[in-house]
């Protein structure tokens, strides 16, 4: 014991011949002065060149978000190093190179959706869920007046599903709503 | 194996039917009123015909069921909540007299589960019950045969009224209470399915799996369970829109247990259609195991019972 040597050579190693790779990275930032700097600082401060922004003001999210567009370039074994950074920081990452990192999932709400304000249901799923809603189907068969349906689909940070459905049903049963939640994990 | 077999529903009546195919004898078989007791083995058929001819069973007691001389008891009486009375007590009573008991009634192993145990642990008998999930699919033996800490959830469809249901209302376009008419007249569902589709049988089943993978310490009040009740045709034709559907899913893992109507994918395993039953294993080591049948039926869980006491070791 003890002087067994490190068995690090089954680890393939990362590095290479030191080269660099482009990356893209979407972000979604709060609509605040100096949010931008403050989003691109962990980029450079853990070992990547920025290439260009892409800053798509006109381009507002439902829950009043700028999505940015960050090209950069590194060396593959940082790359992991700087989205972490970015999510340390508190910067919304939507996708990262190949990998989203936002999840999508839809509900089915049921109800009085009318007269317990659907667009009051939308704002708070928004806020309490930290959803963005990316689009929504009503149905009213009866009328705004009688039981309705509506299908919406979100959009919230990876790994935060669970929490944001939660969140939902607990607005569900505030307003006396059905919430119809997917079904999460396994092979479905 | 000598088994003593009570209720006389329509599983406790296919289990007589079909335990001599299965190379076992039938010593007793009772229903509330009355019983047919024989320690040489009953003549089945009669008894059978005499049921069906709204006749006694027999001439004996139900009482002197657990009096005879038997290897098994088959508890098939109604499902109970609370207190699982009397299906409960005729259990313990086999065990006490270390004899086996196989149960196809929910009520003993959902709401006391660590009782049951702990009365088989001072007994000669053990206790199985594979019958009380997803009626002929063999749910509790897979998950025995992958050893239940290897299991890390079961989720799936395990009420065919409720499956009936929504596949009808997705199908159709039609709304809940006329597709329960229509079962109703087609005797998916009972004239009382509220049990059905308010999510209690389902759950039943599911706290039965949280039971076994967490060996105890649920009972239907640490179930969330949702029905179907709600659930519009609108609600369905706005899942299909985006390639899904909605099902009655449970899911149990050693921390809960949940039902309710969930959204799954349209064409995924889990949406099974009409009164079909599924369930999906999770496991650690062995990714996701899938079984799907016939949920529920006299003949269907009579062999469940029956693999059941295939299964027990010799007293």
């Amino acid at each position: 014991m003890g002087d067994a040597p490190d068995s690090d050579a089954d680890e393939p190693d990362a590095e290479t011949d030191g080269g660099v790779r482009a990356y893209t990275v979407r972000l979604e930032l709060v609509d605040e002065p100096g949010e931008l700097l403050r989003a691109l600082a962990p980029v450079a401060d853990n070992g990547g060149n920025l290439l260009s922004i892409h800053h798509q003001r006109g381009n507002i999210t439902p829950r009043g978000h700028i999505p940015v567009e960050v090209d950069l370039e590194c060396p593959p074994d940082r790359f992991d190093d700087i989205v972490d950074a970015l999510r340390d920081a508190g910067v919304n990452v939507i996708q990262a190179g190949e990998e989203h990192y936002g999840e999508e999932v839809s509900v089915v709400l049921v109800g009085n959706l009318v007269e317990t304000d659907l667009s009051n249901t939308l704002s708070r799923i928004e806020d309490e869920a930290d959803a963005v809603v990316q689009d929504l189907s009503l149905a009213a068969p009866e009328g705004t007046d009688g039981i309705s349906s509506a299908r919406a689909r979100l959009a919230i940070d990876s790994g935060r599903s669970e929490e944001a459905l939660a969140a939902i049903r607990s607005i569900g049963s505030d307003k006396e709503l059905t919430v119809v939640e997917p079904l999460l994990g396994g092979e479905a | 194996m000598r088994l003593a077999i009570l209720g006389a529903g329509d599983v406790g009546r296919s289990v007589a039917d079909l335990a001599g195919e299965y190379g076992h004898e039938v010593v007793a078989l009772a229903d509330s009123t009355s019983a047919a007791i024989d320690p040489d083995g009953i003549g089945v058929e009669a008894a059978l015909e005499r049921k069906a001819g709204d006749e006694a069973l027999g001439t004996a007691d139900p009482e002197d069921v657990l009096e005879t001389e038997y290897d098994v008891l088959v508890e098939a009486t109604p499902t109970t909540l609370g207190d699982a009375e009397p299906g409960f007590s005729h259990v313990r009573r086999a065990l006490e007299a270390d004899r086996h008991a196989v149960l196809a009634n929910k009520g003993p192993v959902a709401e006391r589960y660590e009782e049951l145990r702990a009365l088989e642990a001072d007994s000669a008998g053990s206790i199985r019950f594979e019958a009380t999930v997803g009626g002929a699919i063999p749910v509790l033996s897979t998950i025995e045969d992958c050893t239940p800490q290897s299991v890390t959830a079961v989720r799936g469809v395990l009420n065919g009224t409720a499956n009936f249901i929504l596949t009808r209302m997705a199908a159709e376009g039609l709304d809940y209470e006329h597709v329960l008419a229509e079962a109703q007249d087609l005797g998916v569902a009972e004239a009382d399915p509220t049990f059905d589709v308010d999510g209690t049988d389902a759950a039943l089943k599911f706290v039965i799996l949280a039971n076994v993978l967490a060996d105890g310490g649920f009972a239907l009040e640490d179930a969330a369970v949702e029905g179907i009740q709600s659930i519009p045709g609108s609600a369905l034709d706005l899942a299909a829109e985006d390639g899904r559907t909605i099902r009655l899913i449970g899911e149990a893992t050693r921390d809960g247990v949940r039902v309710g109507p969930r959204l799954v994918p349209e064409n995924g395993a889990l949406a099974v259609t009409g009164t079909r039953n599924i369930v999906q294993i999770e496991t650690r080591n062995a990714g996701s195991l899938h079984s799907s049948g016939r949920g529920a039926g006299g003949p269907e869980t009579a062999t469940a019972v029956l693999s059941d006491v295939g299964r027990l070791p010799p007293l």
